[in-house]
């Protein structure tokens, strides 16, 4: 993350400082996602659903049919329409999915905004002739006064 | 400027560093007590997604259903990023044929033909990580990458102008916009249907052979991730041609 913050910060060209943003984007969101880890009791979450034989040990272990406590479920009326009825979960089985859809989120915008950027960038060029911010400035400038 | 950046790059570092490792208040790595482990919400959407939708993979659920929102503008954001990159480098030259085709610009052989091997193989395993991103990981973001990469592929294989034969940018925004119009017909659906905009529980009044409003948000799911597909294969291979070009649109690299 002070790899990808030190290359936006100290570096002069622009391509340099777009590959600094994307290393800074690509550490936040390994940070996000390491929030959602639970090692050692927690499997994907993807809740097991291959048939009978496909059972997760920890996640049938764990798993807990408190349904009164999650109440509500009187209004699903479907739920009934089932001869057995989904188990109940246990959320120590599964790794958060929160912060994993937040990243989803996160890395499709960081997309675009790494597409854009270039787009912005290739203009630059094209129309200054270099991507040194050094020289752009001092360009921009002389445009600024003549 | 460097040493200066240096100095504050590190001492930033460091506070970080001492934040984390020092400091109590931080849990200790993968443990299921941690604050945003413990929160409701992560822990309410771990209980009832089987419930609620019928879907067993919890992050596609949450991602299309629960924050159907967030996921609808971020498709907007997608399409607006694409209409941004064409906006900004986009060159129209009318003059035309100029375009030189010279010996090496010919596509190679061994490369032409692997890629006929390949591409409907790729573009085969993006439907399959669309349509199973219910089941396993995978979705409409995921598969529209996967297919719009088979695209990019025509472009360095052969060149940007047979690409764009079978998918010129006109189709290739078209599509980005019908992309978006999916997600919100399915929304705009539940709302005639007397609910709340991408509520989609109710949608299995109209769907044949739906009878419970979870079955509805299963198949309103994968809708929505088919509408977000179109979007982002159609944005990915722009983006790609537009910058691969300078905005000039032919040929390619």
């Amino acid at each position: 993350m002070m790899i990808g913050l030190w290359g936006m910060i100290s570096k002069n060209n622009l391509i340099k400082k777009l590959i600094g943003m994307s290393i800074f984007q690509t550490a936040i969101i390994l940070f996000y996602v390491s929030v959602a880890v639970k090692s050692e009791t927690a499997n994907i979450p993807i809740l097991p659903h291959h048939g009978h034989d496909y059972s997760p040990k920890i996640a049938l272990a764990h798993a807990v049919s408190d349904d009164h406590e999650n109440g509500g479920h009187d209004d699903h009326a479907g739920h009934q329409a089932h001869p057995v009825g989904p188990k109940i979960p246990d959320p120590d089985g599964y790794a958060n999915p929160l912060p994993h859809v937040l990243m989803l989120t996160a890395i499709v915008v960081g997309v675009a905004t790494l597409g854009l950027a270039l787009a912005i960038t290739q203009k630059i060029y094209r129309e200054y002739g270099t991507l040194e911010e050094d020289q752009l400035l001092e360009k921009v400038r002389a445009d600024d006064h003549g | 400027m460097k040493k200066l950046a240096g100095i504050v790059v590190f001492t930033v570092g460091l506070i970080l560093l001492y934040g984390v490792s020092s400091l109590d208040d931080f849990p200790s790595w993968g443990t299921p007590d941690s604050p945003a482990n413990k929160s409701p919400l992560s822990q309410y959407f771990i209980k009832n997604t089987i419930v609620d939708t019928e879907v067993p993979n919890m992050v596609t659920a949450v991602l299309a259903d629960y924050r159907g929102y967030d996921t609808m503008f971020e498709t907007v954001v997608i399409f607006v990023a694409g209409l941004g990159i064409f906006a900004v480098v986009r060159v129209f030259e009318h003059g035309g044929a100029s375009r030189v085709v010279t010996a090496d610009t010919k596509p190679d052989i061994i490369i032409t033909n692997t890629c006929r091997l390949l591409i409907p193989l790729i573009q085969l395993f993006a439907l399959y990580v669309l349509a199973h991103g219910h089941s396993s990981p995978g979705g409409g973001f995921q598969g529209g990458v996967i297919m719009g990469a088979s695209f990019i592929l025509v472009a360095l294989a052969w060149d940007l102008d047979i690409a764009l034969k079978r998918f010129s940018e006109k189709q290739a925004f078209i599509c980005s916009g019908i992309g978006i119009l999916i997600y919100a017909g399915f929304g705009l659906a539940s709302v005639f249907l007397g609910e709340e905009f991408l509520n989609y529980g109710i949608i299995h009044k109209i769907l044949p052979g739906v009878d419970s409003p979870e079955m509805a948000r299963y198949y309103a799911m994968l809708g929505v991730e088919i509408g977000v597909m179109f979007t982002v294969t159609s944005i990915m291979f722009l983006i790609y041609g537009l910058l691969a070009t300078r905005g000039k649109m032919t040929a390619g690299l």
